[in-house]
């Protein structure tokens, strides 16, 4: 640059001082406008970059598949409308093979190689509980979407949430009342004999004990177990209604031969949903299961009922009326886990917007706004329904259904209410140093 | 320069490059640095027993898991000392080890892999069936505060990464150095003499049974020590370590690096880290990838990679 003659000042000068403070006031004046504040943020900010720790291989990839679809739907309508505070969110995915050993290091990955924002996503609760140290000694915000009991349970730590699903223990508790008034009082629980089943066996039974309820037999069925036909004749004679959870590739099994034991003559039968997520209900042998009842915590089927946030979450996501992808009717979805993901961001972008969160310094800021939130309002951002979060358990608390099948569909016959499902504990991560 | 020169330049040359490391990796790759450490210990527990007795265990995740579960579930119930934690653990493994040897010894070849992957998948369901003790599947977490401890006034934070990493290259290093004492000792003959040619063994008076029981407790007793410091480092454990993968792992490690040398387990479990790692950034289908670089370097380094180099160029390696 040649300094005889300035930019701005002096005789010879390009640019004027009147002009340049003329071109700087039409530019903030453009920059202030309605409308172009959050572009003119949008373009100029870092993104706000999620980790996004999903299963697309192991155990849970059918869960996976469909948790990558609602969270890019989800990112692209918020980015769409101006991201969060301003920021355009990056999602970035890592997958952790379902494996709570390769999920730590996804975490670790997360932090100190794409330097990410938070982490979100998971799912299965063993890959759960083996990555959240991790999360911890990081420091980094971890949003799971998992059901698990893990988080309000207080066996994890304070920088882990579950703001997007109701936990297994409010979802299982939830059904004793209307089970007790409608099928029946004596239960027969079959269920896998790992965690998953055990917290179905203990919850369920207090919940139906309490209801004046009692179990007649608890039917625990080992993991490597590819036959149930045995089990199926310890079912006591006066039980009124078989409550049952089996997962995993020996569902279809399971449910033939409990038609072929029982035939005609059968109790009441209630399940969980998660036995048949991503399984087309009209799958041959699935017949059996025809005048049954299931969990579910969002209707598969857009019956009657349906709210339009519902609709706008399905064309959003590309599912259409009966649970399917809008591009090939026999692909599932999950549709009573992965609105998690969706409500989870809507919960971020909630608490960063709150926090004036701007960079890793403010995670504690971040931590807290997150604690503070006390309920959600049913809409396009919590289509599935109202919540209460409790920020002492970093815990969400909905409605769930209960769908009866009919002609290979599921019909809602009944939807709780919150409280149904509500528990007492001490949890209280607030009191966790941050 | 003659072999036992060559030999401590290449081992002490190994732990000063990994120390080294520590200084300049970035922090994700720091701490897969602690966890291959650990992971090569459990490698090289095995390789003493597939390595230099020739025998192929298919159920190493229980000595794996002995560790695991010992030392975690003795900081999680009985708030030990992750120093007694850590030994427990051990002792844990070491007397698993001993207790399957004097069964599964019975046998040998493919009824030896099959007795112990028997009992494997028994322990694993072990770890399930006492849900309520140690949560199955889901497994437990141990806080931060359980993994700090004060040693000899210094404070010692096993969820600090410098701190970790030097302890993980600590028992990298112990395993490093009882493995070529043992494979330089007439002991160590005598097992590699077993996997020559048992039967000629025994004809010239050893009592092989009680070799390959040493053998295994020795191999039990390393697996077990890299599961104790595994849970204690990274704070968790679960039924997903007993399962056969984790049985599966230390084979094929050991067949990488080069069965039989003392090196070889480290360069197969940092190997197969990398190559999974490397190939799961770049497509979902990443066991493919793995298998295919896998048939291509059994093609080309058939005794794995410092077997191969030992028996072409460097015969001096250990």
């Amino acid at each position: 640059m040649n300094p005889k003659t300035p930019l701005i000042g002096g005789k010879k000068s390009l640019i004027t001082r009147r002009s340049a403070l003329k071109t700087l006031g039409a530019a903030s004046a453009l920059a202030l406008s309605p409308g172009y504040v959050r572009y003119a943020q949008a373009q100029t900010a870092e993104p706000l970059k999620l980790g996004f720790q999903l299963h697309s291989t192991g155990i849970g990839a059918g869960y996976g598949r469909w948790y990558d679809r609602t969270t890019h739907a989800a990112v692209k309508l918020i980015n769409d409308a101006g991201g969060i505070a301003g920021r355009q969110v990056e999602i970035i995915t890592e997958d952790d093979g379902t494996d709570p050993k390769r999920g730590a290091e996804v975490v670790e990955k997360f932090a100190s190689q794409h330097k990410v924002d938070f982490v979100f996503g998971t799912l299965f609760s063993h890959v759960v509980i083996g990555s959240a140290p991790r999360a911890g000694e990081l420091k980094m915000p971890y949003f799971v979407v998992s059901e698990g009991y893990h988080v309000a349970s207080g066996a994890l730590n304070r920088y882990v949430f579950q703001p997007g699903i109701t936990d297994v223990r409010s979802q299982v508790s939830s059904m004793a009342p209307w089970i007790a008034g409608n099928l029946g009082k004596k239960v027969t629980m079959i269920f896998p004999d790992y965690a998953f089943g055990h917290d179905h066996r203990d919850f369920f039974t207090a919940a139906i004990e309490k209801q004046g309820g009692s179990i007649a037999a608890l039917l625990a069925i080992p993991p490597t177990e590819t036959s149930y036909t045995k089990y199926f004749a310890q079912i006591p004679a006066d039980t009124e209604v078989i409550y049952h959870v089996m997962v995993g590739p020996g569902v279809l099994t399971f449910v033939k031969e409990m038609g072929e034991h029982f035939g005609s003559k059968r109790p009441q039968i209630f399940g969980f949903i998660d036995s048949l997520e991503a399984v087309d209900l009209a799958s041959p042998g699935l017949e059996f299961l025809d005048g049954t009842y299931f969990w579910e915590a969002f209707p598969r089927y857009a019956g009657a009922e349906q709210s339009p946030y519902d609709k706008f979450y399905r064309e959003k996501v590309g599912v259409d009326a009966n649970g399917a992808s809008t591009g090939d009717p026999k692909d599932i979805a999950t549709y009573s886990h992965m609105f998690g993901c969706w409500e989870t961001l809507y919960t971020i972008k909630q608490a960063v917007e709150a926090s004036g969160y701007k960079s890793a310094a403010d995670k504690g800021a971040l931590i807290e706004a997150v604690e503070a939130i006390t309920s959600f309002a049913e809409g396009n951002e919590h289509p599935q329904g109202n919540k209460t979060f409790d920020g002492k358990r970093h815990q969400c608390y909905g409605h769930q259904f209960i769908s009866k099948v009919e002609g290979a569909k599921l019909n809602v016959v009944h939807k709780t209410s919150i409280e149904d499902g509500l528990y007492e504990n001490d949890t209280d991560y607030t009191k966790q140093p941050l | 320069m003659i072999a036992n020169q060559r030999s401590l330049i290449l081992h002490a040359g190994l732990i000063v490059i990994l120390f080294a490391l520590q200084f300049l990796l970035p922090d994700y790759h720091h701490t897969n640095f602690t966890s291959i450490m650990v992971l090569a210990t459990y490698a090289m527990g095995y390789n003493i027993l597939v390595g230099y007795t020739g025998l192929l265990s298919l159920g190493h995740a229980m000595f794996f898991a002995a560790g695991l579960y010992g030392a975690g579930m003795g900081v999680y119930y009985l708030e030990l000392h992750p120093v007694l934690a850590f030994i427990l653990g051990s002792v844990a493994g070491l007397l698993l080890a001993i207790a399957i040897g004097l069964i599964a010894l019975r046998t040998t070849g493919v009824a030896f892999m099959i007795v112990t992957l028997m009992f494997a998948q028994a322990a694993f369901l072990v770890t399930l069936y006492f849900n309520d003790i140690t949560h199955g599947d889901e497994g437990l977490t141990l806080t931060q505060a359980a993994r700090g401890f004060d040693l000899l006034g210094w404070h010692v934070d096993l969820t600090n990464p410098s701190q970790r990493y030097n302890l993980a290259l600590a028992l990298f290093l112990g395993a490093l150095l009882l493995c070529l004492a043992l494979v330089r000792s007439p002991v160590g003959r005598v097992l590699v003499a077993i996997r020559e040619n048992e039967e000629r063994t025994k004809m010239l008076g050893y009592d092989a049974r009680r070799y390959k029981l040493l053998a295994l407790s020795l191999s039990g007793l390393l697996s077990s020590a890299a599961g104790a410091a595994y849970v204690l480092f990274f704070g968790y454990v679960g039924s997903s370590f007993a399962a056969i993968p984790y049985s599966i792992y230390p084979l094929l490690w050991v067949l990488l690096g080069g069965v039989g040398t003392v090196v070889g387990p480290v360069i197969g479990t940092l190997l197969m880290f990398y190559l999974i790692e490397i190939s799961r950034d770049h497509t979902s289908s990443y066991m493919i990838v793995v298998g295919v670089v896998l048939v291509l370097l059994v093609l080309w380094f058939p005794k794995g990679i410092a077997g191969t180099i030992r028996a072409r160029w460097w015969g001096w390696i250990p």
